[in-house]
């Protein structure tokens, strides 16, 4: 069933076009791979699905299980599954990071109208999830993202998503800034999570991350559109031969 | 000002105020003396206005008006409403002292418990000597009018090198509607001594009521204090107290004043710093919605070398209410070696919301180290949407983010118990504007 669908999408920014009519369809339990140089608009796709202000979507629509999304807040799309794991995750001082899980959680299941999650039960899954992803627990007294490396901030996005369980997580360049060895522990983490009922758009420039998080389709983005699609192998394809061939087709 | 004027025998006009309250004033008559003159100063001067420097922005011939009859002595039903009140502000472990409409009730107060500890009188007791406690600074009207009609108060005094093991709440209870109540307190901490008064205003069903306190703290050296001011007022009262401030040498004094409550508020300290080697921490936070106008305007005065005075204010605030911060910053030419700074910041969360801030250095030695800074602004909306995006609606994502602007002077708070009862009422703040 299809999960996601991007049908013709036009996006501005600040009076300028960015998304030039952009379609994609994500079926339940299937992994994507958006690649594309710089520049080239995936991080204002994904920003647009999460609900970010200050894009203006001008045409098309995004269906999240048959229902428009664009008519929901950033807080009912996420309520409804979405998970946007950020490119550049703020820091958040003051906000301790298991108050704000905890709080965000239960705002979530609030808004489906089911009952909040004990504290023993929080805790006992936030332990588990935090440790196989190789999050000490003094992080998580921290404040948001505090103090956090780039690799911290990107398993913290891993953790959330572990915790909040959504049905379509979006990667948004997972893999900068992070080492061989933080990047396995990350792509390790997004694996686990892998499930027929779960679908992933993994965003990223590079085919390394691809390495470790095998997708099922992969789709090239240039200039604002997608200019190809195809299984696996284009990602290898593309690796060899770079962007350049798809600048011109865009 | 609507006050009526009766001339008296002598031909001096004594207001129906001044006049009605007589009866129920504490003192000699040469107290009642004193209390006349400080009348007779505040019926000259009339209430503050925005000619008068220091109260331009808090015109409270505009704000209030009028000052309100002197509250009745508290009957049974207000006593029981006062009673039930303390169950909600009390700090759990603390001692209370409590002023009903501003009368001390030692049935509702831990007289025996505090005995043991500290010394205390009230100023009905006190003023039976002298009129001592009255005459400070009585320049400025709401203090002249203060000295003139203080009911009562707490005259508290902690030994020389004593340990209170336990905070000393002072909790100020309003149950009489449209009337005013006036207090006049006093702390005297002694040498080597540690303490943590905490003073708290509230409501007990009272509506548009009035408080004029007014507070004489004294802190010897080598003491710790932590001075903690609540003010936590019905929405439309009005709250206007002045603190004067002594400390000693080699003293740390930690001020923190948070105001949720009350149509308009003015906390006025005079804090001077007269003995060298001392560390004065103020952290102010104003937390406004509504029409409501809260001003806290501060002198620290430091009189003497080596001393360190940091003040840090933060104002939230909403709907079209509007933050006051004056700062003022005096370095004696003695005072070499002083270390003063204030910040202030304003979290605007409305496009009506307003915040004045006016810090004034006036420095007279030349080895100092002074500065103040300022900043004012909205939520940041990348946290906003990373919050949201989570799954929290916005008032809830924008009360985490206050939470944790306001969390940061609140940390500055000791005790445990002392801090999440702080935090409790900031978040019945946050509450009233979901
Ligand atoms: N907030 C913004 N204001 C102006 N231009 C923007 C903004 N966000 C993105 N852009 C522009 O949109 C284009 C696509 O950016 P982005 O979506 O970040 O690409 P990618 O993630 O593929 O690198 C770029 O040309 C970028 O400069
Ligand atoms: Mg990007």
């Amino acid at each position: 069933m299809a999960l996601l669908e991007v049908k013709d999408l036009k996006v501005r920014v600040e009076e300028r076009e960015i998304l030039h009519g952009l379609t994609l369809t994500v079926n339940e339990g299937e992994v994507h791979a958006i690649m594309g140089p710089n520049g080239s608009g995936k991080s204002t796709l994904s920003h647009v699905i999460a609900g970010k202000p200050g894009y203006e979507v001008t045409d098309g629509q995004i269906l999240f299980k048959g229902e428009d999304l664009l008519e929901m807040d950033p807080n009912e799309r996420a309520a409804k599954g979405v998970f946007l794991a950020f490119q550049y995750p703020v820091e958040i001082p003051g906000v301790a990071t298991m108050t704000f899980l905890r709080t965000a959680l239960n705002a979530q299941r609030k808004a489906r109208g089911e009952s909040e999650y004990s504290t023993p039960d929080f805790l006992r899954k936030v332990r588990e999830v935090s440790k196989s992803l190789n999050i000490p627990q003094d992080m998580l007294k921290r404040g948001v993202n505090v103090g956090f490396s780039g690799g911290e901030k990107k398993r913290n996005e891993v953790l959330q998503m572990a915790l909040f369980e959504p049905s379509l997580c979006i990667l948004d360049e997972m893999d900068s800034g992070l080492d061989i060895d933080a990047l396995r522990i990350a792509a390790d983490g997004v694996n686990a999570l892998r499930s027929p009922k779960r679908a992933m758009v993994v965003i990223t420039h590079y085919q390394r991350l691809l390495n470790y998080i095998v997708p099922d389709v992969v789709h090239v983005m240039s200039k604002g559109r997608v200019v190809k699609s195809g299984g696996k192998e284009l990602a290898l394809e593309l690796e060899a031969s770079g962007y350049a061939q798809f600048e011109d087709a865009a | 000002m609507n006050v009526a004027v009766a001339k008296t025998g002598n031909g001096r006009a004594v207001s129906d105020l001044f006049a009605s309250a007589e009866g129920r004033l504490p003192g000699s008559p040469s107290v009642i003396a004193v209390r006349r003159e400080a009348f007779e100063t505040y019926e000259r001067l009339g209430l503050p206005h925005r000619r008068i420097e220091e109260w331009k922005y808090t015109d409270l011939r505009a704000l209030v008006g009028e000052v309100l009859p002197l509250a009745a002595s508290p009957d049974a039903a207000a006593l029981k409403r006062a009673a039930d009140a303390i169950k909600a502000h009390a700090i759990a472990g603390a001692r209370k002292l409590v002023l009903v409409d501003g009368v001390f009730v030692a049935d509702l107060s831990d007289v025996k418990a505090l005995a043991s500890e500290a010394g205390l009188r009230t100023l009905r007791e006190a003023l039976e000597k002298d009129a001592g406690l009255l005459e400070a600074a009585a320049t400025d009207a709401v203090i002249a009018l203060n000295a003139a009609l203080a009911t009562d108060g707490v005259v508290l005094s902690i030994a020389d090198g004593a340990q209170l093991s336990a905070p000393i709440q002072i909790i100020h209870i309003a149950t009489a509607s449209s009337a005013s109540a006036f207090s006049r307190s006093q702390i005297a901490v002694g040498n080597g001594a540690r303490a943590t008064i905490i003073e708290s205003f509230v409501a007990a069903g009272a509506k548009a009521y009035q408080v004029n306190d007014a507070v004489i703290v004294s802190v010897g050296d080598n003491a710790d204090v932590a001075h903690i001011r609540l003010l936590d007022d019905a929405p439309d009262a009005v709250n206007v107290t002045s603190q004067f401030v002594t400390v000693g040498a080699n003293t740390k004094l930690n001020f923190f004043n948070m105001t949720t409550g009350a149509a308009v508020s003015r906390l006025q300290g005079f804090i001077t710093l007269a003995g060298e080697g001392s560390d004065l921490s103020i952290n102010g936070v104003n937390l406004l919605q509504k029409t409501e106008h809260g001003d806290t305007t501060l002198v620290v005065d430091h009189a003497v070398p080596n001393c360190v005075s940091r003040e840090v204010f933060r104002a939230v605030i909403d709907d079209r209410a509007h933050s006051v911060f004056q700062g003022r910053i005096i370095v004696r030419p003695d005072a070499q070696k002083t270390d003063g700074k204030m910040m202030t910041r304003a979290l605007l969360l409305s496009d009506e919301a307003e915040a004045d801030n006016k810090p004034e250095l006036e420095i007279f030695a030349d080895d100092v180290s002074c500065g103040h800074g300022a900043t004012a602004g909205a939520l940041d909306d990348s946290l906003l949407f990373y919050l949201k995006a989570r799954g929290l609606p916005e008032k809830q994502a924008q009360a985490l983010l206050i939470q944790a602007f306001v969390g940061e002077a609140i940390e500055q708070i000791a005790d445990d118990g002392l801090r999440e009862h702080v935090i409790g009422i900031a978040e019945r703040w946050l509450e009233r504007r979901q």
